[in-house]
Formats: structure tokens, sequence, C-alpha cells
């Protein structure tokens, strides 16, 4: 083989060209490490975790766990993860829901619900969302009136510009046996449903699944309330001096953070439901008519299966994204994970690669763990062929 | 033949029947449209009572009540939109920190690339090629050296005196051009034979999408100047572009790979029969084909990163939407409606080139699939 040949040996180039970027990337992260260790060793500073246990000593807005300023670094890493996993799930329940509702509406017969949700969708999707969120938090939420004039909500509620307070309900001994109920119905209605789908499939025969099933998982625990004496009892937020005091409290930065990521992702879900219910065939549907089904038989058993399937990968991309743009809450102070560990931690410990390390992986490990059960769930309803 | 008992014969004309209910019209298309069904009419009817409730105090805050002209903030406490805030700031809001006699250096860039940009988008101007090239070569050095004033004479202008809208379009220029060339060798390189080029590209794009762009700023911000070697200084401002640009290059990689594989296998295996080589396969055949398919979501992606230029107002650069956040504390102007009234006002601007950037990817679509009507 001469030289020339040599060299045009696809598999010699390739070869060759694949120990270059090995060797590339190899030395660019050689080249990073070494002027890590060149600065850090000049700072007198090394890599350690250590500092997660000490105290943590600041103060935090919103904390679900137990927390208060003598906490270690470690708790408060804890509440901002909280934090940031609270917001993004009530946002991927909400934004489903309201995306879903839009998606459908777009596609209504009535000229002017298809128009206003266009309107809405095109409108939303084409604004930042940071620009969203601080127009909730600094425009909107600020012309709240003060906790003393605050707007009175019924059951004791109260909306301010300190938050939105809530009666928090308070169980009493007794409540043990509702939550039984309710566990027990739902075990039943799992049962009974497996039950009339397999007698659906040997006879044919239909149970009316919905109604039953609704009326297991609603009346069961209620009834169990109301003989136990209904044991449970509501906190009401009351008026200190300055500020409520006692009951759920929804902070501004929380509201205003949710209601933001809420609408902005349901725009999009919105453009992904209708883009899945299009997908699916006119022929399907005039089938299943022609079979006899009625409009909402067709819905359920023939329209969503299949869009379904186109749906969920790109879902699963929008709810990764609001999982990911919960981070905007370092704009406006909602101590999420960004907010509590890079703008709080990071300033009083200076240990930028543990902190921001610590961040990366654990955005990295939700968005892998997302990913794998969205695919999971992916692979349930994909079309499976012979 | 006489005519039988049961025969009949007409006499006279038959009553005319009742015309047609109405195809055709404004009334027939209220029918069919808004009041097809009792369930259509009540939600015509429920929307209706939504928009007026909503939409005439909406146009009132925007126009009736909103104060249009004053120097401070006396003429903003009636409850309107301040605008007469957002004639004050404007050239904040436009140029940033940029010295008020070097503006027209902006001014200029900002028609060198609309010279550039037009003919570009337009499909029947010809001479694409030395338009690209004037646009991704000539373009961007003349842009950098007016810009910042280096190396032809005129005075430098560093860039923490940049800001507003200015800044933003920068950004996004930038990160367009940057990202989609860089995706697509990611895209390529993910779908690569060789397994050190794919991991290493499925590695870089798999990185980037799984963490949000707020930490990349931070890491960029912080951990940058411990990366480089000791005494190289990075600008802050170029940083955060150089960050928005490889971050959205993972993206835009994943919109090109889509379109490698919307490519049927035949056109590859066509080419390599034709003996073309891995380059001009790629060059000729399978590239014009992918991204064809893709431009929807290569103008998507173009959308959400022009909107993403605004989280630099995070580490503290101001953007359009960090100078006017910034605008609002000024306590000249501290009244309730200032910040809505600025928010509204940055809203509608980021809405307008996201807005635009859409209706011509669409147009485009229209434009490229007009020959697959026919199949």
């Amino acid at each position: 083989m001469t030289f020339g040949g040599f060299f045009n040996d696809t598999r010699v180039r390739g070869l060759a060209l694949q120990v270059l970027a090995f060797a590339g990337a190899v030395a660019f992260v050689a080249w990073i490490v070494v002027n890590t260790n060149t600065n850090l060793g000049r700072l007198g500073i090394g890599v350690d975790f250590g500092f997660l246990d000490d105290r943590a000593g600041f103060n935090i807005v919103q904390t679900p766990i137990p927390y208060d300023n003598n906490s270690t670094y470690f708790r408060a890493f804890l509440v901002g993860l909280v934090n940031t996993l609270m917001v993004s799930a009530l946002g991927i329940v909400l934004a489903t829901i309201l995306g879903f509702l839009i998606g459908i509406g777009r596609l209504s017969t009535n000229w002017l619900l298809a128009k206003l949700c266009t309107v809405y969708v095109e409108t939303i999707r084409n604004v930042p969302l940071l620009l969203q969120v601080v127009f909730w938090f600094e425009a909107v939420l600020v012309l709240l009136p003060r906790p003393q004039a605050g707007i009175v909500l019924p059951f004791g509620g109260n909306l301010n510009n300190r938050g939105l307070y809530l009666p928090a309900p308070v169980t009493e001994p007794g409540f043990l046996a509702v939550a039984i109920a309710l566990v027990v119905a739902i075990a039943l209605t799992i049962v009974l449903a497996r039950w009339s789908r397999r007698r659906q499939a040997a006879t044919g025969k239909t149970f009316p699944m919905w109604t039953v099933g609704a009326a297991l998982v609603l009346g069961a625990p209620l009834l169990v309330f109301l003989v136990t004496g209904a044991p449970l009892a509501w906190q009401e937020p009351t008026l200190q001096r300055l500020n409520f005091t006692g009951g759920i409290v929804v902070i501004p930065e929380l509201a205003a953070l949710l209601v933001a990521l809420t609408l902005y992702t349901a725009a999009f879900i919105a453009e992904v439901v209708r883009a899945g219910v299009l997908a699916v065939p006119r022929g399907q549907v005039e089938a299943a008519g022609a079979l006899g089904l009625h409009r909402g038989l067709t819905m359920r058993k023939v329209v969503v299966p299949q869009a379904l399937r186109v749906i969920t990968p790109p879902l699963t991309n929008q709810y990764l994204n609001l999982i990911k743009n919960s981070s905007l809450a370092v704009a406006i102070g909602y101590p999420d994970l960004v907010g509590v560990f890079k703008n709080t931690v990071l300033n009083q410990t200076g240990r930028a690669i543990e902190v921001i390390g610590i961040t990366m992986a654990v955005y990295l490990f939700i968005s892998l763990v997302t990913a794998v059960a969205m695919n999971l769930f992916n692979a349930r309803v994909a079309l499976r062929e012979r | 033949m006489a005519l039988g008992d049961h025969a009949f014969v007409r006499r006279a004309p038959v009553a005319p029947r009742p015309p047609p209910r109405g195809v055709v019209g404004p009334l027939a298309w209220l029918r069919n449209n808004l009041f097809s069904s009792p369930a259509n009419t009540a939600t015509t009817i429920l929307i209706a009572l939504f928009l007026a409730w909503t939409v005439p105090p909406l146009i009132r805050w925007l126009f009736i009540d909103a104060a249009w002209t004053g120097d401070d903030r006396s003429v903003c406490l009636d409850g309107g939109a301040c605008w007469a805030f957002i004639g004050a700031k404007i050239n904040l809001i436009l140029y940033g920190q940029y010295p008020p006699d070097e503006r027209w250096r902006i001014v200029l860039v900002a028609a060198l690339f609309v010279a550039g940009l037009v003919p570009l988008a337009i499909p029947r101007v010809p001479g694409k090629r030395w338009n690209v090239v004037y646009l991704l070569v000539v373009f961007p050095v003349i842009a950098f050296m007016l810009l910042t004033g280096i190396g032809i004479g005129l005075d430098k202008v560093p860039t923490d005196r940049w800001g507003g809208l200015f800044v933003t379009l920068v950004a996004a220029v930038m990160g367009i051009v940057i990202s989609l060339p860089l995706g697509i060798l990611l895209a390529l390189g993910r779908r690569s034979k060789l397994p050190v080029v794919r991991w290493l590209s499925t590695a870089f794009i798999e990185f980037w999408r799984g963490v949000p762009l707020v930490a990349v700023l931070f890491m960029a911000s912080v951990m940058l100047p411990i990366f480089l070697p000791p005494g190289v200084t990075f600008d802050k401002l170029l940083r955060a572009m150089l960050c928005i640009a490889i971050f959205y290059s993972a993206y835009m990689a994943e919109v090109v790979r889509g379109g490698l594989q919307a490519v049927p296998k035949g056109q590859y295996e066509g080419s390599m029969a034709l003996g073309l080589s891995w380059f001009q396969q790629m060059r000729l055949v399978v590239m014009p084909q992918a991204l064809t398919v893709v431009i929807p979501g290569i103008v998507n992606t173009f959308i959400a990163l022009f909107k993403d230029t605004s989280l630099i107002m995070v580490i503290g650069l101001f953007d359009l939407l960090g100078m006017l956040k910034s605008a609002t504390n000024d306590s000249d102007w501290a009244s309730p409606s200032v910040p809505a009234t600025a928010y509204v006002f940055a809203g509608i601007i980021y809405w307008v080139f996201c807005f635009g950037l859409s209706r011509y990817s669409v147009f485009i679509e229209r434009r490229l699939s007009r020959g697959k009507l026919h199949r």
C-alpha cells in the first residue's frame, strides 16, 4: 500500500479522526484542570465539600421542611431543592390542565373561542418568560393592598401584598380512618376496573366504571368522615400587628413564579396538544362514527390514544423546560435551588466549583429522571407493531 | 284511455317552499361559527362577557388614562400607563450607557445589518452566496470594529457601557450566527459512524440540554475565571453571549438531527453510489433536504434564543429588560404604573421581533412546500 493510499483508506482516516477528537477533548479537560488547580492553589483553597456541614446563618422566606438560620448549608440546599421541586410539580400540573384546555379550544368550531385561544398562544409564546416573571412580581402583585387592608376571601382567607393566606387543615384523632378509607377505596376501584375491563374483553358487557369509581373514591372517605364526627379543624390565619400568622401562606414570589411558569408553558403545551390531535387522520374519526361510536367515546377510544403517541415526546420536553425555567426564580428572590445555593451560599462561602457543580448535577439528575419516566410512559402508549 | 279515479293531475302550481337557511352572508356565518348549538351559544356568550369585562379597562389603561408627556412622576399618578416614562428613558432603552456622541455607530451597524438581511430574506433577490459571505464574515468584522472602536481609530467604548435593545440584538445575532453552524456540526457528530465522535457530541449536547441557562450564565460569570489561566480575563458581556450561543447550539443540534433522520436512506445510498465524498454528500444531497424539513424548528430555536437573551439580566448585565428594570428604580419616576408600563413596553418589543420571525418562517415553509402540494 502506498503512502497516499494509506491515508485515503476510510478506516484509517476514521480512526485518525477519532484519535484526534479524543486527544483534543482530553487535552481540553486537562488544560482546564491544570488551570483550576493553579488558580485554586493561588487562592489557597481546594475543592472540599466539608462546608456543607457548617452553620448556614441565613434565613429563607419559604421553608417547606424545618429550617432556621442555625441549620447547615446542606439543609439549606435541601430547602432549595424542595422549593424547586414544589414549584415545578405545581407548575406541571396546572400548565398541563390549562394547556390541554387551550389546545382543544384552538380546534373548537366556535370561532370566538378558537381565536381567543390563538391570541393567547401567540401573545404568551412570543414574550420572554423572565419578562413575564418580573411583570407579575413587580407590576401586578405590588398593586395588592397591605396586610391590614387585605382582600378578605371566603373561609377566612386573605390576599395581600405579603401573600395569599389560606386556612390550614388540622387533623384530629380519628382522621386516620378517613385516610385508610380513601386508600381502600382507591385499591378497590383499581381491582374493579381490572375486572370490568377483563369482562368487557371476554363478553362485551360494559360496566359504568367511571360513575362507580368516582362514587367509591369520593363517597367512602366522606362517609367515614361523617361517621367519625368530622375529625378535621381549620386553622384560620389571623392578623397580628403587621402580618398574618397561621394557616397556609403562598408567598408572592411563589405566586408570581407559578403564574408565569404556568401561563407560559401552557401556551407551548397547547401547541403540542393541537398538533397531536391534528395528527390523527380524519378517517379514524369517520370510521369510528361509521361504527356507531358517539362523540365522547370516539374521543376517548380513538382520538386520544393516537394523539397521545404524538404528544408524549414533545410534552416531556415542555416538562423539562418548565423544571429548568423554574430557576428564573432567582430574578425575583424565590428561594429555589439556584436562588438559595448560588446567590446566598456562594456569596457566603466563595466555593464556586462545589456550589455550581452541585447545582448543575441536580438539574442534570432531575432532567434525566424525568426523561426516563416519560420514556417509560411513551413506551406504554407507543404503537405496538407485530 | 280515460283517467282512473286514482289519477291526479295538478291544475295549480305548488306553493313555493320556504327559502333555504342562508349558507352565505354574515348572519349564516354567525349561526355556523358562534351559535351552532346550545353549548356553543353559551360559550360565545361567556367569552363575550369576559371580553367586555377585560378589554375596556385594558384599553383605558393603555391609551385613555395614559400619560403621554411629562417630565417626572407627577403625571403618572392617575392610574393609567406612564408612556412619558418610556419617552424620558428612550435613549437608555435603545443604547444603554453608550456615549451619546458615538450612537451613530450603533445606527450605522444596524443599517449595515438590515442592508445584508433584507436581500437575504427576499427569495427573489439573486446573489445569496455573496450575501451570506457578507453577513457571516464581512459584517461581523465591521460591526466589531465600529461598536468597540478597536482597530479603526475611533474612541474605544468598553462593553460595560453597552446596554438596552442594542445589547439584546447583538446577543441574539451573535447567538444565531454561532449556534446554527455549531449545531449542524454537533448533529452530524451525533449521527457519525465513528464512536468517539458520536459519544463526545452526545455528551456535549445532553449536558447543555440538561442544565438551565441561568445556571450556565452563573457558571460563566463565576467559574470561568477559575478555568482560564491566571491573568487571562474575558469580557463579561462577551462571555455571556458566547454562553447563550453554545447553550443553544445543543438545542439546534437536536433540531437538525431530526431533519437528518427525515432524509430517506436512499438519498444517502444514491449519493454514495454516485461516488460523492462524505462532505459532498452532506453539502449537496443531505443537508439541503434536512435543513428544509426543519426550518420551523430552527426558527423556533432562534425565537427561544432571542427571548432567552433577557436572562443576561440575572448576572447583572443590562440588556433591554435589564435596562428597563433598572430604569424603574429611578426615584424621579416612582409610581405604581411605571413598572407595569416598562414591562408592557418591553413585552411589545420582544413580541414584535419574535412574532415577525415566526411569520417569516411560515412564509418560507409555505414556499418550500409548494412543490409537495401537487404530489
